[in-house]
């Protein structure tokens, strides 16, 4: 059972020819595609330059909060920035990146299918997203200038007398546009897992990450379509006189909220759990061991689901219109089944042989953070916390530390831990050390110092503040921080140079890998598999490559004694 | 045999208690943990609560990454070592225990959370003092039940005056889009919102001047919707509201 070796004359050494079936190439390739493994890679490169735009205008926000009365910016400009900084970061670069991106390319290879369950549905998401993508930057190019009333939209400061012109309405169409694009991916990548697994791969077989993304579908299913829903009632009444939202009409500025965030706290973990799967397969890997405690994990993520749409009215606290105690226990109790995936990861590595190739260490900054970001978050929980600290710089440096921390340090553990797959080529590992150790420094030296400047009452989304706050110094540390956690974006580009000018080959399975992904060469041919391994529990090359170790002959799983005897 | 050799692991865990001890004794000095103290009874209140849930942090999160370090240091791979460790799948105990514990801390927090939260919402029936404030684009209106009213005057920050160890009950509104009251020396904020009246309590024990601003993004100008806060004596109180009657 040497499905590696017997694999290996299949491979691509010099890589990036991934269609040698005669197929269209290059621009041709990218429009016109179906392929799972083009799109996901579309959707992922896309994503991440999204992702950079976004970024450089947080660097100008972080320039201009330097000092207490800077200049560099306008007040409309701000406001603008950082609307379409949140914006984009979470709608085009953290969600697209992971669900559209990773769960595009990897989940069909882990489950052993040859493709999505719909191509073509597939490609139109993408496209859909590329559209909303450059509807929502166009607003920079209307005379109005783009929205600038925050991610979040909040009626009736978003209506068309508080905020008239092109800028907005082109931002709520992106958002409805990625809206569509996002639910027709949950469709695809659900109906995938459940139709499409090969044979052997039983439900409490799936990989974690697989498991993660069916998750994250769902809740996207749940809240999608509600914000979708506000998007096209939001318009309404800016264009159509619709009251939805005004007083004046009869309508309700807080039932905004209430949609909003309705859609806006399972957002939350629809950016996370994806990430959390790839740190659930980058873990066992580079400790050689399975996941510890793979039911109660996949419960965890089952449970975080189920609170997650119970607990949006947390963001409400301080508008005195929700009942406090039912949002702030439910806010408490997703605790502890976070708790419990993050213990669930430190008993996997426990008695492991851990390796530090650079998608471990990002891993281990992604725990770092994390756990950080979910003590403040359950801070937040209580609504007396969240009174003190309600929109200031706390739940700033919160969110990040929970949300960006988790999409840089998750998703970079992906995409160094699959690039070998997706490309044939490995990267160089003192770069991406290198990478890892800057952005680690420099985004908690980012956003440490803000949480003290929250806590002596600097408010969000202000370009200027007050020589009396002081917060001056604090300030200026956490800008160093940010423009050194850009830098390090520096070096990453810096490392994709380097590996596609002078390309080393990876080999069809360079860690060790236990699920099917690693079982076809790199990058995989146009309908990923040639032959499976035998599947006979959650690691099915695992148990190919060692045999004497395999899972199935372990105490803890259910093994069908006929499978065993085969 | 147990996968976590609790046997061997225990001291370790005492050992990290005893520095996530020392750590809280010596960080409880400075006591607010960067926070306020709270110049209201209110904010006092929150200003324990947060003292607690901070404790609690610090405990959990230094256990964690105790725990994080060790396995990181304890479980690297050597150099030229390629070994198969166990392949361990699950151990229901272990499992159960993390998860019973933060069910209990989460229980614990939330009795404390409750406690502190209706005492800050409490809104007293007869108040010593009642002042409407009003947020519009981009200032505030401030007017007590005589009929006095100070009003934003461009970059004239109002100023709202508040006798010390009495109850102010404050009633909310506001006139345009979503405004955050916000004074942060009170370790408490509260939303203006359009169509909906919002009552709450300040009981100020300190006598002093303190900034207040507006925290929910209200437009462009939102950054300087300013006003600041002045505590006195319930005398002084009584003097400035004849004053500013007559004026």
């Amino acid at each position: 059972m040497t499905i590696a070796e017997e694999r290996s004359d299949l491979s691509h050494d010099e890589g990036g020819h991934e269609h040698d079936h005669g197929g269209p190439r290059g621009i041709y390739l990218w429009l016109t595609s179906t392929d799972h493994k083009v799109i996901g890679k579309s959707y992922m490169y896309t994503s991440l330059i999204f992702m950079l735009i976004a970024g450089a205008m947080a660097m100008i926000i972080r320039a201009q909060l330097t000092g207490p009365n800077n200049h560099l910016v306008s007040q409309q400009t701000y406001n603008e920035l950082f609307t379409i900084h949140g914006s984009m970061m979470l709608y085009l670069f953290a969600g697209p990146f992971a669900f559209g991106g990773f769960a595009n390319y990897i989940l069909p290879l882990q489950i052993g299918a040859p493709d999505m369950a719909f191509p073509r549905l597939n490609a139109l998401s993408y496209w859909l997203f590329v559209t909303g993508g450059i509807t929502m930057l166009s607003g920079f190019f209307t005379s109005g200038g783009a929205a600038a009333f925050g991610w979040v939209s909040y009626a009736p400061l978003s209506s068309y007398s508080n905020s008239p012109g092109a800028g907005p309405d082109l931002w709520i169409v992106a958002i409805a546009l990625t809206g569509f694009s996002g639910i027709f991916t949950a469709v695809n990548l659900i109906t995938t897992a459940f139709y499409l697994r090969a044979p052997g791969l039983t439900m409490f077989r799936l990989p974690i990450f697989t498991w993660n993304m069916i998750v994250t579908g769902m809740l996207i299913l749940i809240a999608f379509p509600i914000l979708t829903a506000a998007m096209i009632m939001l318009y309404a009444d800016r264009h159509f006189g619709a009251h939805f939202f005004t007083v004046s009409g009869g309508g309700s500025p807080v039932m905004w909220q209430n949609l909003f965030w309705f859609f806006g706290h399972p957002e939350v973990y629809i950016l996370a759990l994806p990430y959390f799967g790839i740190v659930s397969e980058v873990i066992p890997v580079f400790s050689r061991k399975p996941i510890f405690g793979y039911k109660g994990l996949v419960f965890a993520t089952l449970a975080i689901a189920g609170l997650s749409t119970g607990v949006w009215a947390h963001h409400m606290f301080t508008t005195g219109t929700v009942l406090l105690p039912f949002f702030s226990a439910l806010s408490l109790l997703i605790a502890v089944p976070t708790g419990v995936k993050v213990f669930t990861w430190i008993a996997t590595m426990w008695g492991g042989d851990i390796e530090f190739k650079t998608p471990m260490l990002f891993v281990i900054g992604f725990l770092f953070t994390f756990v950080m970001g979910g003590v403040t978050g359950v801070m937040l929980a209580a609504p007396p916390i969240d009174f003190a600290v309600h929109d200031t710089y706390f739940v700033v440096a919160h969110f990040h530390q929970v949300l960006a921390g988790t999409a840089v340090f998750g998703g970079f553990a992906g995409f160094f831990y699959w690039y070998p797959k997706l490309t044939g080529r490995m990267y160089r590992e003192s770069l991406g050390k290198l990478q890892f150790l800057m952005a680690f420094v420099g985004f908690s030296l980012t956003f440490f110092p803000q949480y003290l400047i929250g806590l002596r009452g600097m408010p969000r989304r202000v370009p200027v503040y007050l020589v009396s706050d002081h917060v001056t110094f604090l300030n200026q540390l956490s800008t160093v921080g940010a423009f050194l956690t850009g830098a390090s974006f520096v070096v990453w580009l810096i490392n994709m140079w380097i590996s596609w000018k002078k390309p080393v080959a990876a080999g069809d399975n360079p860690w060790d890998g236990h699920t099917l992904e690693w079982a076809t060469s790199s990058p995989p041919p146009h309908h990923n598999f040639v032959s499976l391994p035998p599947i006979r529990s959650a690691r099915p090359l695992w148990d190919a490559n060692h045999p004497e170790h395999a899972d199935y002959k372990s105490h803890g799983l259910e093994v069908r004694d006929h499978e065993v005897k085969k | 045999m147990s996968i976590f050799n609790f046997v061997k692991e225990r001291h370790r865990g005492r050992k990290g208690l005893a520095l996530a001890a020392l750590a809280i004794v010596l960080s409880s000095c400075s006591s607010t943990f960067g926070g306020y103290k709270g110049a209201t009874t209110q904010g006092q209140s929150e200003a324990s609560l947060y003292q607690g849930f901070m404790i609690t942090g610090i405990v959990v999160a230094g256990i964690t990454f105790l725990g994080l370090f060790y396995v990181l240091v304890r479980f690297r791979r050597r150099k030229g070592t390629n070994r198969i460790p166990a392949q361990r799948h699950s151990n229901l105990p272990v499992e159960v225990i993390y998860t019973v514990i933060p069910v209990l801390i989460v229980i614990g927090l939330f009795v404390f959370t409750v406690r502190s939260e209706n005492k800050i919402t409490q809104v007293s029936s007869n108040p010593n003092v009642s002042v409407d404030i009003t947020a519009f684009q981009w200032g505030w209106r401030f007017t007590y039940s005589n009929g006095v009213s100070i009003v934003s005057q461009g970059a004239n920050y109002p100023q709202l005056v508040l006798p010390a160890n009495e109850t102010t009950k404050v009633t909310l509104v506001s006139q345009d889009v979503v405004h955050g009251f916000y004074i942060p020396a009170f370790n408490f904020s509260r939303y203006a919102l359009p169509g909906v009246t919002n009552y709450f309590d300040f009981t100020p024990t300190n006598t002093g001047t303190y900034v207040g601003r507006c925290s929910a993004l209200c437009g462009l100008y939102h950054g300087e919707m300013l006003f600041s806060v002045r505590v006195v004596t319930p005398t002084q109180f009584q003097s400035w509201l004849t004053q500013q009657k007559a004026a």
